[in-house]
């Protein structure tokens, strides 16, 4: 082959040659690999059996029923979404804070920095027993307070990052202008800098809710007995028994997961 | 003016401050530094590394520290086979293209954990569709066991520590032009030689970024083993979880806290040195 004939098959078939078609699949696979397995609970949860079997014998909703009239059910719940409702209100308004704080420069402002991420990156199980042994000694196990404190701690760098991100795209410029016609701090960030970044602002209160209301390891230890979250409830529910119960309360978080990501990708295109 | 406005810069930010580092410190830093505190003291608050000796000494112990150690290295090995020809891929492909491979990528990220892993027992169950399927297509005769074991902990990490392989690596072959494996082949190189001595070299520092984030995640990861492990497949977290709540050995879990915690810090370390920490999740945050 000459070279130039070399080099136009190379222009025709990319820089793998015949091999693109194998990679492709490939990929397809481990995309498929990474993004289905989830989706089996849907199937499940609608299963007519008393068991865990697949493909179901027949369909029908009493895992759903079963999920909907049980207090346990209801009860973890309603108590998951009110302490992701306060850990969000709390996560969002500390978070911007600090967010706005750390647009300065300052000393130490490395040192912040590492504090408000390290609860991404110290494993879990750490700040879980960490937490555990503070409230045993506070007497907050199975509080709705402690939960929510503990949350907050998970969710604020979340937001530190989502607000700072914003933050860097916003013109400062403006808040000069403001001030310059005479508003003061306050009234330059209600009416200038919180209009501009709330988007950003929005989506950090979705993340943080997500992040409390999926939050496992914590619960694990500081929700009791008594009052487990809706994580906690699963995780003791798949420990004793695979029931399809769980199958059913697994499709609805999926579909809460699913709305709230489409609320930010909206928000996204609009911001 | 500008000396005012510095002044009153200075005020403001620790007023913003404040609250979130207060919390921080109270609820995370405090606790944790407590921990450090419980794994050096023995009996009569004397100063002991008892504790720790206790970690690399008993066989029990060593075993559940090498577990940790061969599960998290072969998760990370795997992600990288796995994630190295889609970070290829996705690097390659019109932006379309890739932007949909992006969000297969994120949708699990998006998911409860918890789901993840109920989904994985569902399938890989002793009746799981699996094996069912395996049984069906006459593969089986019986079912094999996939849960409870190392490869149901293996599976279900891979799957989800995956994304955190790929985003690295994308990152990295994104900057890469493609062009480069042509003209490589156009001066007479194979595909094979091609690949090792011009993209494989560059693509180095997403390998490097991809794999140490994956490991240090596996290092300290808990839901996944703890629900899709055996007895024999351990982990330190599920260690230190067992001391706690169950032994209420409070020195020993804080000495097993102190370690994983003191690696997990070492390996950041070498990221950020290498690769800084805004990397960390492939720039896409």
């Amino acid at each position: 082959m000459t070279d130039r004939a070399r080099a136009l098959r190379l222009e025709e078939a990319g820089p793998l040659g015949r091999r693109n078609v194998l990679l492709a699949a490939l990929g397809v696979a481990i995309l498929a690999f990474l993004a289905l397995p989830t989706f089996v609970v849907l199937p499940i949860s609608f299963s007519a059996a008393t068991y865990l079997t697949f493909p179901p014998p027949g369909w029908s909703t009493q895992w759903y029923t079963r999920y909907f009239e049980s207090r346990e059910w209801m009860g973890a719940t309603w108590r998951s979404f009110q302490v992701a409702l306060l850990t969000m209100c709390a996560a969002t308004v500390l978070g911007t804070a600090a967010a706005l704080a750390l647009r300065r420069q300052f000393r130490g402002k490395p040192l912040v920095n590492l504090a408000i991420i390290a609860p991404i990156v110290v494993p879990v199980i750490i700040t879980a027993i960490a937490i555990y042994g503070l409230y045993a000694r506070l007497r907050l196990i199975g509080t709705i307070p402690g939960l929510v404190m503990a949350h907050t701690v998970m969710a604020l760098p979340f937001v530190v990052v989502v607000v700072g991100a914003t933050l860097r795209a916003f013109d400062e410029t403006l808040e000069l202008a403001a001030q310059n016609l005479g508003a003061n701090r306050w009234q330059t960030f209600r009416l200038v800098t919180l209009p501009l970044i709330r988007p950003g602002i929005i989506s950090a209160a979705l993340l943080a809710f997500i992040t409390s209301f999926d939050e496992i390891v914590i619960a694990i230890f500081i929700s009791g007995a008594r009052a487990p979250t809706l994580p906690k409830q699963m995780w003791d529910g798949i420990r004793t028994e695979i029931d399809p119960t769980i199958a059913s309360v697994s499709s609805l978080l999926i579909m809460v997961t699913t709305v709230v990501l489409v609320a930010i990708a909206l928000l996204r295109r609009r911001g | 003016m500008s000396r005012h406005r510095a002044a009153v810069g200075r005020w403001e930010v620790r007023v913003l401050l404040l609250p979130a580092v207060a919390w921080l410190t109270a609820l995370f830093l405090l606790p944790i530094g407590r921990l450090f505190y419980l794994s050096l003291v023995g009996p009569g608050s004397h100063l002991t590394m008892a504790h720790y000796a206790k970690l690399v000494t008993e066989p029990v112990y060593l075993k559940i520290l090498l577990n940790t150690f061969e599960i998290s290295l072969a998760v990370t090995v795997l992600a990288l086979l796995l994630g190295y020809p889609v970070a290829f891929l996705m690097a390659t492909a019109r932006a379309s293209v890739a932007a949909l491979m992006l969000a297969c990528i994120m949708l699990p990220l998006w998911t409860s954990l918890l789901v993840r892993t109920y989904a994985w027992m569902v399938l890989l169950g002793r009746r799981g569709i699996i094996n069912d399927l395996l049984i069906g297509l006459g593969v089986l005769d019986e079912p094999i066991r996939l849960l409870y074991n190392r490869t149901g902990v293996t599976i279900g990490m891979v799957h989800v520590l995956l994304p955190f392989m790929i985003l690295p690596l994308y990152s990295v072959m994104r900057g890469i032009d493609v062009e480069l494996l042509k003209a490589a082949q156009n001066l007479g190189a194979n595909l094979r030689q091609a690949f090792l001595r011009v993209y494989l070299p560059l693509s180095l520092p997403g390998i490097a970024a991809g794999c140490l984030l994956v490991f240090v995640m596996a290092i300290g990861f808990f839901v996944t083993p703890a629900l899709l492990g055996g007895r024999g497949d351990m982990m330190i977290s599920m260690l230190i979880e067992n001391q706690v709540r169950e032994l209420l050995n409070w020195e020993f879990a804080s000495a097993l806290a102190a370690t994983l915690l003191a690696v997990t810090a070492v390996i950041l370390v070498i990221y950020q040195r290498f690769l800084g920490l805004d990397r960390m999740w492939g720039g896409v945050r």
